[in-house]
């Protein structure tokens, strides 16, 4: 059946015009059906890769981020314990507290105020994170008003830039480094020494704890200890989940409001796929009429105009996708809703959402091809023959 | 005596349109031998294209029965009577109804789709028909690239491709000037005499219908071996 379906394909090419706008609408949609899951799958990608598998997160019961958590020193002290976490070669324990603070900066471009996480962070706070890389400066020293800020915070808000002042909790920060966590939430933060970040803030207490286990499998067994210890009773997760429920809020509602539009403008698509592919059987009456009459059967004529509405749908998705891989090179700042800080994450396009994407084109070409091909099917020999 | 390859058997055809039914074919009963050439002719609506779609399977009388090559067609069901004409019925039409998108060899190839021939048999076919109508050198041109003739021949090609029992032919020439008419008419006598071939034509044009061996004539319904208007 290679030439009926050579049949489809040329009457496609021979109908130019028509087959251009219909796949440019299809196109279209799958653009935005992409770009959408792209961006839900970028953000995703930047929270989800900003944790490390070995590592655990201590928060407070209840408390699903670190920004609205609060650690007591005596707890911390009692996890510090734990014969589960990992030591480094100097024999010390790859264990941090840290404390989480939103200040307002403004961008450096609009002057608009946008929330910043700055964070506390201890001597093995960094250790803990090997994605973080130094590109310009040094680490902060301990003791004194030092911050490393972040490749994103550097290059779009003000006083962020090597060696600048930036001024909250009533003091002067000298930006000493800018570090890069590649394509991770830690790029739009400010770091610097936990007890300086708590005498400034007044905190009398941390935010989170942060540590490595020794072997990955234990767990469970430090889940426990954490959260069943009456004199700890906090909540302990793998970083990896901790960041992925940071997402998963966010995610979701891009997903809802783009799925929502994607929707709508795939119902037009699909109306336009279904005009097309009435006309081409009105205009091809004849034609169907001469192949039924030469013995092909019903589903033959079917199956032809449905492969010539799926080809619609398929040049149309490849269009639209190759149009959405382009927004890979933008880059998103925005608010995290539930840390309520700037967060940086660029559309990111996976084989995933390829696969998504070219289902949903063939989706529309098949509901959009289906009718005109069922009524193509069905039309009586006679008088298709009397239409040449 | 020859074996008839069509018997028609008090068949009737009635269309309805809206409430009312017009009855097209009155109980029409003859036969048509193997290897004729037969010219069915009459005024505007007397029913001789709806004679030849019945005869072709490709409509259903409303009653009696159409037996060719000793299979009822009337009996079939639409995928059998599909698969039927498939291997029997070589049809020519009026405006060719050549596929626009396709070659002269993909149009005349068309049919053996449906056989279980493979590539290159299928292959040796098509060059065979196109052969016989003297289209070799036109085989990768596509319908609107050939004059009204040869469009006609390639469907001609396509009818003989499968060696049908019978070849059915609305209006071969109704389409075409003098001279291409004069060509087809030819092929179509070369088919008859030369291959044995079964031909059905209907047509309006006696010059046409002289080439037939029988010429059988349908008013209002009716068949008859005489024209019932001495203008025709």
């Amino acid at each position: 059946m290679k030439l009926i379906l050579l049949y489809s394909l040329r009457n496609l090419i021979a109908r130019r015009l028509t087959t251009t706008l219909t796949t440019c609408g299809m196109a279209l949609v799958v653009f935005v059906f992409a770009t959408v899951l792209m961006l839900s799958e970028g953000l995703k990608q930047t929270l989800v890769s900003t944790g490390e598998y070995n590592n655990v997160v201590v928060i407070r019961k209840g408390s699903n981020v670190d920004v609205q958590s609060a650690v007591e020193k005596q707890k911390a002290l009692l996890i510090e314990t734990l014969p589960e976490i990992a030591i480094d070669e100097d024999g010390n324990r790859l264990f941090a507290k840290e404390v989480i603070v939103l200040i307002v900066m403004p961008k450096r471009e609009t002057k608009s105020p946008a929330n910043i996480v700055i964070r506390g962070i201890d001597e093995k706070s960094v250790r803990l994170r090997p994605q973080v890389r130094l590109i310009e400066g040094r680490l902060p020293n301990f003791g004194l008003n030092e911050v490393i800020v972040g490749k994103s915070i550097s290059e779009r808000f003000e006083g962020a830039l090597l060696g600048d002042k930036l001024r909250f909790a009533m003091r002067d920060w000298t930006v000493v480094g800018i570090f890069d966590a590649g394509n991770r939430g830690y790029n739009s933060e400010i770091w610097g020494d936990v007890n300086q970040m708590m005498q400034a803030f007044k905190r009398p207490v941390y935010s989170s704890v942060i540590f490595r286990l020794k072997d990955s499998k234990d767990f469970d067994v430090v889940k426990s200890k954490i959260e069943k210890d009456p004199r700890i009773s906090l909540e302990a997760k793998r970083e990896t989940r901790y960041y992925e429920e940071q997402s998963e809020m966010m995610s979701k509602f891009l997903k809802i409001l783009g799925l929502s539009l994607t929707t709508i403008f795939s119902i037009g698509a699909i109306i336009g796929a279904m005009i097309t592919m009435y006309s081409a059987v009105a205009n091809r009456q004849s034609e169907i009429g001469t192949l039924r009459a030469l013995g092909f059967q019903k589903r033959t004529v079917l199956g032809a105009f449905l492969f010539e509405s799926l080809l619609l749908g398929v040049i149309g998705g490849i269009i639209g996708i190759i149009m959405s891989s382009f927004t890979q090179y933008i880059t998103i700042s925005t608010m995290n809703w539930q840390t309520f800080s700037q967060l940086t994450f660029s559309f990111t396009l996976s084989l995933e959402i390829v696969i998504q994407s070219m289902l949903f084109a063939v989706f529309m070409g098949l509901i959009g091809g289906m009718l005109p091909a069922i009524v193509a099917s069905r039309k009586n020999i006679v008088s298709s023959l009397r239409s040449a | 005596m020859k074996e008839p390859v069509v018997s028609i058997k008090n068949i009737c055809k009635a269309y309805q349109k809206g409430s009312e039914t017009i009855p097209v074919i009155h109980d029409i009963t003859f036969d048509i031998i193997d290897g004729d050439f037969l010219s069915l002719m009459g005024p505007s609506g007397s029913g001789k294209t709806t004679l030849l779609n019945l005869i072709a399977g490709i409509d259903k009388p409303d009653c009696g029965e159409i037996i060719v090559s000793g299979i009822n067609i009337t009996r079939l069901s639409e995928s059998e009577l599909s698969r039927w004409r498939a291997i029997n019925v070589g049809f020519i039409f009026q405006f060719y109804n050549l596929i626009p998108v396709l070659t002269a060899f993909e149009n005349v190839e068309l049919p053996l789709l449906l056989s279980p021939l493979s590539k290159s048999q299928r292959r040796e076919h098509v060059i065979s028909a196109l052969r016989v109508v003297d289209l070799l050198d036109r085989i990768d041109h596509k319908p609107k690239e050939l004059s009204g003739g040869q469009q006609q021949r390639v469907a001609i090609a396509r009818a003989i491709v499968t060696d049908p029992a019978i070849i059915v032919a609305d209006e071969p020439t109704g389409d075409l000037d003098r001279k291409s008419a004069t060509d087809v008419l030819n092929l179509m006598t070369r088919l008859n005499d030369e291959f044995g071939k079964t031909i059905i034509m209907v047509t309006h044009d006696m010059r046409a219908a002289k080439r037939a061996k029988t010429i059988k004539y349908l008013d209002k319904g009716y068949l008859n071996d005489s024209p019932a208007n001495t203008d025709l």
